[in-house]
């Protein structure tokens, strides 16, 4: 899976927790969850549940704290499918 | 301060009816919302009969965003919602997106318990090792003040926004909290109101103690039988009901319809000496809330047109109206009328006082007196200490003045509120 493809499947998965029609309609590499759309913070945990369960994949805590750009979090999904592929 | 405090709102979300039109049209016909629930034969409970409110998919999301229908699963949040938002709109109040909150507002929303199906799924997450699965919405749902947080958000309120617990009086209480809040000046208006969930969780607990009539499975809508001689345990209920309180003042000023007004009324308990214990009533405390609540509302026991009971078709029916009689002490022919909404909807436990409330609001602004269903055959304890005039068993077209509404619960403790017509001046 590409990178293009990752923040593609994010925005789906972000778009419920967002009212930002057209922060979400442009979301990229630098959308942050909590300034450019909105999402209150407590439902970070919720979006990463639905990341897990998405690209079958185990996000520790130490990854968690760091979601919260679209670009970190690529990076971190990106990282654990490639241990999982390995 | 000492403002006067009216009732501008009501809201609804019983076993019997939804709305406020379809719960008024079915108090007067007595129709009853008990149903035989198969959960409840299916987990072998002795009762298998309850009162449910009946809600579709789509009038829950008029009330929920998405995101938040997404892991909802507490009852009680869902009609507590419902019926307190309905009370606002219906008190031709809006809900407005500002930036601030409307401070002059608040709730007391009360509860007995929140989210049971929602505290049990979590339970077995963490059971199962997948504590991390509960997410963001366990906690929401299952404190205890998850109603009040849930209207407040949505009602944008900026006063106190709370939620007291006491049992089956959790619901009369609030209206009282609500009042003094606003008679004192700390707040203009108050949503009050209370809730209580559906389901085998909250109600296996009364199932197990013999407090629920296990001998109507057959026959639901009989089931629930207030003041009857063959009353054999009350019949478990949920739901919610909501009253929006205001100042004479501000309701007076935006020209708002008024449905009667608070006069006063009185909260104790009977702290579990004498006679009283953790589930049985010290009468003494009964008679001593009914005679302050009389003080404080400024009346005199023979002004009380009509007396909405707790009454909830157990063997101590006879020993409340035993206790209304003492603390009134009336001339022995005379007696207000008193009915019991349980017949029909069951004992909706913490929700059981603010439903009670919204139905004795409607009959006092409407001038009826709503029948009691299913005591055909009166207690014969019971017509030993009143006559049988004064138990309508049909509907009874009348306009009065004052109506009393009590009630008890576990714990020993009492509430009891005076409610006036309000003639417009």
């Amino acid at each position: 899976m590409n990178k293009e493809e990752i923040i593609e499947a994010l925005k789906t998965i972000v778009e419920p927790y967002s009212e930002e029609v057209s922060a979400i309609a442009n979301i990229d590499e630098n959308t942050d969850f909590i300034n450019d759309l909105k999402i209150n913070s407590a439902n970070l945990v919720d979006i990463v549940l639905d990341i897990e369960e998405k690209f079958n994949i185990e996000i520790d805590n130490d990854s968690m704290a760091k979601m919260l750009t679209v670009k970190a979090t690529t990076e971190i999904i990106a990282q654990k499918l490639e241990a999982n592929a390995g | 301060m000492n403002n006067r405090v009216v009732i501008t709102g009501l809201g609804i979300c019983a076993p019997n009816g939804t709305t406020i039109d379809e719960f008024s049209v079915a108090i007067k016909k007595g129709l009853s919302g008990i149903r035989h629930q198969p959960d409840l034969e299916a987990l072998n409970f002795s009762c298998q009969i309850a009162g449910k409110p009946v809600l579709s998919e789509e009038r829950i999301s008029q009330y929920f965003t998405p995101l938040e229908l997404r892991n909802l699963n507490s009852t009680g949040i869902i009609y507590g919602v419902i019926a307190g938002l309905d009370a606002w709109k219906d008190a031709g109040l809006t809900i407005e997106d500002n930036e601030d909150p409307d401070w002059d507002s608040g709730t007391i929303f009360g509860a007995g318990t929140s989210g049971i199906d929602k505290f049990r799924w979590a339970i077995n997450k963490i059971d199962a090792l997948e504590i991390k699965k509960l997410g963001s919405s366990v906690v929401i749902q299952t404190m205890a003040s998850g109603i009040s947080a849930f209207i407040s958000g949505k009602l944008g309120l900026g006063n106190q926004v709370s939620t007291n617990s006491s049992a089956c009086a959790t619901g009369a209480e609030s209206l009282l909290l609500a009042y003094e809040r606003i008679k004192t000046g700390q707040a203009i208006r108050m949503l009050a109101g209370s809730t209580s969930d559906s389901g085998p969780y909250i109600w296996g607990g009364f199932d197990a103690m013999k407090v629920c009539t296990f001998k109507h499975n057959h026959e639901p809508e009989k089931g629930s039988r207030p003041m009857s001689a063959t009353a054999s345990g009350f019949v478990p209920g949920s739901g919610a009901g909501a009253l929006v309180l205001e100042s004479l003042e501000s309701a007076m000023a935006r020209k708002a319809k008024i449905y009667g007004e608070v006069l006063g009324g009185h909260i104790n308990s009977g702290g579990q000496r004498g006679l009283g214990t953790m589930t049985a009533p010290n009468p003494t405390s009964v008679q001593r809330c009914i005679q302050t609540a009389l003080k404080n509302a400024g009346i005199e026991a023979q002004e009380i047109d009509v007396i909405n009971g707790h009454l909830t078709a157990t063997t101590k029916d006879a020993l409340e109206i035993e206790n209304w009689k003492t603390a009134m002490q009336l001339p022995d022919d005379d007696f207000p009328y008193i009915n019991s909404l349980k017949g029909m909807i069951g004992h909706c436990i913490a929700a059981s006082g603010s439903i009670e409330c919204v139905a004795s609001m409607l009959e006092l602004s409407e001038g009826f007196i709503f029948p009691n269903i299913n005591c055909e055959d009166l207690s014969p304890e019971i017509t030993a200490l009143i006559d049988a005039k004064y138990i309508p068993q049909t509907l009874i077209h009348k306009p009065f003045n004052i109506l009393a509404k009590a009630s008890f619960g576990f714990g020993d403790i009492n509430a009891c509120i005076i409610f006036k017509k309000y003639t417009h001046e």
